[in-house]
């Protein structure tokens, strides 16, 4: 099997300037090849020879679960662009990009890509990118659930409009993103226009841009990040972490580091609810630091019980 | 796919790259947390894992993901990682 082609969501509120970016990443030839995935063909035209439209349909699975709720649209969308590349009928395309609906959670589109039989073996998750309106983001913070979510799911946040808001009121409106969603890279975006790099790169953690969370002006969301200095065992890792999900998934929204098991290079850890990137052993780490780090951003869950809870199913692991 | 039962096998994100040894460990450690609420889980040739209650009770999983929704089902009760009791109890040794 060849390399998997990511899949790089846009969201973002409606009238964020997510299409708009989109037209201008389009043109930009850093780009390369690239299929795109639109919902609604809105104000903003997009000419792209590899465009198709879906209409959004989840399709919710037995256990209720709304993060794991597979994009039918999406599968058949993605299965169908594969077997029209392998018989050459369009251009061998090196990424998908998708944009969603104002109003869609992203997550269910990392799940279909990550669970769906035929998909999972031909892509992977790209950077979940979200664009944010300097303008009326901070009244959406408040009001939309949706937008919310679109934040704090994000591995990349895109400060829109910057060219028409006043300056102080873009800092502030930063500094709650930061809050919200330390995980998450920060960038402008005046008229439409972001560095392809930046903006495309994959979703992971760079330790070397982590700032320490301030405090969230949500109160119901709590981002922390955990230091560990001492390796972690792997398998108690992962049995820690999917019961955690397991138990507790609907409100841890963001786990995402990089974990020290004691190799030379850490793991790399990326999770959305109960939606897990399949982690990445790296063979160096990106700096000096040795220790763990591992953002969470959770709903009525406390650091200190997280610490203490790893710390004891690692202990578990150094009796056996 | 397997041949036998239709059923897509593709590795948990946790258990990837993981040999017999540590399949091992990782039921070891499975049963020291499940018997916290009164489960016990063996390994069945590798392949899945068998969960028992004291009452007979039993499921069969293929992997961590569909573990813990098996287990809180067989134990009638939550499973919460950050269960205080469940801490020290990990702590205890």
């Amino acid at each position: 099997m060849g390399e998997r082609l990511p899949v790089v969501v846009f969201t973002g509120f409606l009238g964020s300037g997510k299409t708009t970016l989109l037209s201008r990443l389009l043109g930009r030839p850093e780009l390369g090849e690239a299929a795109v995935i639109v919902n609604e063909l809105g104000e903003v035209a997009i000419d792209h020879h590899l465009l198709r439209r879906v209409d959004e349909r989840t399709v919710l699975l037995g256990n209720g679960c709304l993060c794991c709720t597979l994009r039918g649209d999406l599968a058949d969308e993605l299965r169908d662009l594969l077997s029209r590349r392998t018989r050459g009928e369009i251009p061998p395309f090196r990424r998908v990009l998708v944009e969603t609906t104002g109003l869609a959670d992203p997550v269910p589109v990392l799940n279909t890509v990550l669970t769906e039989p035929v998909v999972q073996h031909h892509f992977e998750p790209g950077a979940v990118i979200a664009t944010v309106d300097a303008l009326n983001a901070d009244g959406q913070l408040d009001r939309e659930e949706q937008t919310m979510k679109q934040v704090l799911v994000a591995d990349r946040l895109v400060v829109t409009k910057t060219d028409v808001a006043e300056r102080s009121a873009v800092d502030d409106l930063e500094e709650r993103l930061h809050g919200l969603n330390p995980a998450a890279d920060l960038l402008e975006a005046s008229f439409g226009e972001a560095d392809p790099e930046l903006l495309l790169a994959p979703g992971n953690l760079d330790p070397r841009r982590l700032r320490l969370p301030v405090e969230p002006r949500h109160a119901d969301v709590h981002p922390f990040v955990l230091f560990l200095d001492r390796p972690v065992d792997w398998t108690a890792f992962g049995i820690w972490l999917t019961m955690l999900l397991g138990g507790r998934g609907a409100d841890v929204l963001r786990v995402k580091g990089l974990l020290n098991v004691g190799a030379p290079g850490p793991v790399v850890l990326n999770g959305v609810q109960h939606v897990v990137h399949p982690p990445e052993h790296l063979d160096a780490w990106p700096d000096d630091d040795r220790r763990s780090r591992i953002v969470f951003i959770a709903r009525g869950i406390g650091k200190r019980e997280v610490e203490e809870s790893l710390a004891a199913f690692d202990a578990a692991a150094r009796q056996a | 796919m397997c041949a036998l039962c239709g059923v897509l096998l593709t590795s948990h994100w946790a258990e990837r790259e993981s040999g017999r040894r540590q399949r091992v460990f990782r039921a070891q450690l499975l049963s020291r947390v499940l018997s916290h609420y009164g489960l016990e889980l063996r390994d069945w040739g590798g392949r899945v894992y068998v969960l028992h209650d004291r009452k007979g009770g039993t499921a069969v999983v293929n992997d961590l993901g569909g573990l813990w929704t098996a287990a809180e089902a067989l134990a009638g009760r939550p499973l919460d990682p950050l269960d205080p009791a469940l801490v020290a109890e990990l702590r205890g040794g």
